[in-house]
């Protein structure tokens, strides 16, 4: 062992060197990165479970719960009420379920929209999702992604009840299973709509109280005046402007696609139906408006990097 | 670590970026520059966030057009604003992070305990990050950009809002990040003093141009000047004026006043001393201990790199370092005392 060789050797690997030093009380990490597809699906759980308040505060967990339960309750009293009276068939129709309960539907919208995306903004947190991996497409994706999921857990889970509770009350089975599809694709359709309307409001303004006055006031106002210009259509005998009229607002969009294609009945005056072709109209624009609050999402946070 | 070559960035109004070249090494670099010189700017090209009008950068090798997000896997980013929601703990949210980062769920949780540890977050860190101190909000930002080991971190501003305290801390950590850590540092600053007792090397940029790259020595080492800050005795009722006079005939440079535009009240109270070695802190000692003063504070103002500017300023002028005394008159004077 000359000392010739082993100065060589260890100025060869000056890496190594430096690291040992390094590792005296900090350890690096060597493992695996599992890049942007991963952090996609970590923004979108972590904003799915946000939805229900978990991982945030016990008061945060409240409001979501409780609407859940709300949206649940009728469901389990129904099923109770047809097990109990061995009725033929269940009260309500799955498809109808959710435009019932549009108002905790829109409640639970109000209230977790903002604070998925309205929160990030107030407290500037967007930067910091663009200097990681992700790219303002995946941001808005997973967003929008995880307020579908919620709303299509919050809207699907009654439905479920209703169906295992028909099938205990002995009901036709492929009916039953019909019905419950049909009812599955309403919702989803409802819970894309309602989490792009949604998101679209609550992405305008970091301020969340601003954003739940909002979602509610798009969600209701309108709702209420389709309902009360129907109702005048209606009693002047103008039936067809009653099923065009439904176009103008959220709820009465999935009602008139789940009572022309879905086979339910729509909460148009006298139970109206949409025409096919009216209905088709009623699809589009669905779709339409969900594409484009994806659209708007997108160019709203264009200018939001740092 | 970051190479740019004519690097432009134009506003439609601005020119934030104005051919920039430079050539930043591993190690902490200061970025300094005014408010709005270009240093967020460039930071937010570096990262693969705003394409430069024209020119190139790399960092680590990436190009920061096409790589853009490999190159953000590696390289952490701590903003100057807020950042940090207030209803969740700094455990919950760094855990968050690291995960967005595409560490797998265990090491988030791993790596998230190590690294509030080193930036000095212990029990605090499973309570609400609303209820912290402007201190302990640094802490868990400066966290973040460590979390997922980064080769490279840009520390925008951190720190903003400090006090004092809270400011050498901060800074002493940013120095550990390099030394201890093994991460380069790339940090902003407009406050030039902080950055030369941090940085090895200063990049000076403004109105989007580079005004001077050089290593912090440079700026700095031609030479130093000693604070001296003495209290008054019966002897001596003005002790400032005995030891400006006992120094002055011992053949030292004394001036008071500050070198480096201070406006402290204790100003005029202290002498700044011009030395070239360890001999002029003995005679400093020997004079004060000979006239019988009390000695407040002896300590190290080395020029500050706000001359840089002056230097600039003053285009082309010689830079405004005082002539350095004869040294054989020092060691005399060194003799008499002693």
């Amino acid at each position: 062992m000359s000392p010739e060789p082993t100065t060589p050797t260890r100025y060869a690997s000056p890496a190594q060197g430096g690291a040992s030093i390094h590792n005296i009380g900090y350890r690096h990490y060597d493992g695996p990165r599992l890049g942007r597809a991963y952090a996609r699906r970590s923004l979108f759980s972590q904003s799915l479970r946000g939805a229900y308040g978990l991982g945030r505060s016990a008061k945060s967990k409240v409001l979501p719960m409780l609407l859940f339960a709300v949206m649940c309750l009728p469901a389990a009293i129904m099923v109770a009420v047809t097990v109990f009276t061995k009725a033929g068939s269940l009260p309500v129709g799955y498809t109808r379920y959710a435009v019932y309960l549009q108002a905790v539907i829109g409640l639970y919208l109000a209230s977790q929209a903002p604070q998925s995306v309205s929160r990030d903004l107030r407290f500037k947190t967007v930067p910091l999702y663009f200097s990681r991996p992700i790219e303002r497409g995946d941001y808005v994706a997973s967003k929008f992604a995880a307020m579908a999921s919620a709303l299509f857990l919050l809207t699907a889970a009654p439905l479920l009840v209703l169906y295992v509770g028909a099938l205990l009350a002995k009901l036709d089975f492929l009916d039953q299973t019909k019905g419950f599809a049909q009812g599955l694709v309403c919702v989803a359709l409802l819970s894309l709509l309602f989490a792009g309307i949604g998101l679209v409001i609550s992405a305008l303004t970091p301020r969340r109280g601003f954003g739940v006055a909002a979602v509610i006031a798009v969600l209701t106002i309108p709702y209420g005046a389709v309902s009360a210009v129907q109702n005048i259509a209606f009693v002047q005998g103008n039936e067809s402007a009653v099923g065009w009229l439904g176009l103008f607002s959220p709820i009465t969009l999935i009602d008139g696609v789940q009572s022309t294609f879905l086979g339910g009945t729509s909460s148009f005056p006298n139970g109206l139906a949409p025409t096919t072709g009216a209905g088709f109209v009623y699809l589009l624009v669905t779709l339409l408006v969900i594409a484009g609050s994806y659209v708007l999402l997108m160019r709203r946070y264009r200018k939001a990097g740092l | 670590m970051i190479v740019t070559e004519s690097l432009s960035k134009r506003y439609p109004r601005v020119t934030a970026l104005d051919r920039l070249s430079v050539d930043i090494a591993p190690g902490v670099t200061g970025l300094v520059g005014a408010n709005g010189a270009g240093k967020s700017t460039l930071i937010k090209i570096l990262l693969g966030l705003a394409p430069a009008t024209e020119g190139t950068a790399h960092v680590l090798g990436l190009d920061v057009t096409r790589d853009g997000g490999a190159i953000r896997e590696r390289v952490g980013y701590m903003p100057e604003h807020d950042c940090l929601p207030p209803d969740v703990s700094a455990t919950e949210f760094v855990v968050h992070m690291a995960r967005m980062s595409g560490l797998p769920p265990t090491a988030a949780r791993e790596r998230t305990a190590d690294t509030l540890r080193h930036v000095g977050l212990y029990e605090e860190r499973y309570r609400p990050i609303g209820g912290y101190s402007t201190g302990m909000k640094q802490r868990v930002k400066l966290a973040q950009a460590l979390v997922h080991d980064p080769q490279l971190v840009f520390l925008d501003e951190p720190t903003n809002g400090l006090d004092p305290a809270g400011r050498d801390e901060m800074l002493g950590l940013i120095r550990r990040v390099h030394t201890d850590f093994g991460i380069s540092v790339l940090v902003t600053s407009h406050l030039l003093g902080e950055l030369e007792r941090t940085c090895d090397h200063v990049v000076v940029i403004d109105g989007g141009k580079l005004l001077r790259s050089s290593s912090t020595d440079e700026f700095t080492q031609v030479t130093t000047s000693l604070a001296v800050e003495v209290t008054d005795t019966d002897a001596h009722p003005d002790g400032t004026a005995a030891l400006r006079t006992a120094l002055a005939d011992a053949g030292v440079a004394v001036t008071t006043g500050a070198p480096g535009s201070e406006s402290l009240a204790s100003a005029g109270r202290l002498l700044y001393v011009e030395t070239s070695g360890d001999d002029t802190y003995d005679l400093v000692r020997d004079t004060v201990a000979g006239l019988g003063l009390g000695l407040v504070r002896m300590e190290q103002r080395r020029h500050q790199i706000a001359e840089v500017f002056r230097d600039a300023d003053a285009a082309q002028t010689t830079p405004a370092v005082p002539a350095t005394p004869a040294a054989p008159t020092r060691e005399g004077g060194a003799h008499d005392v002693a």
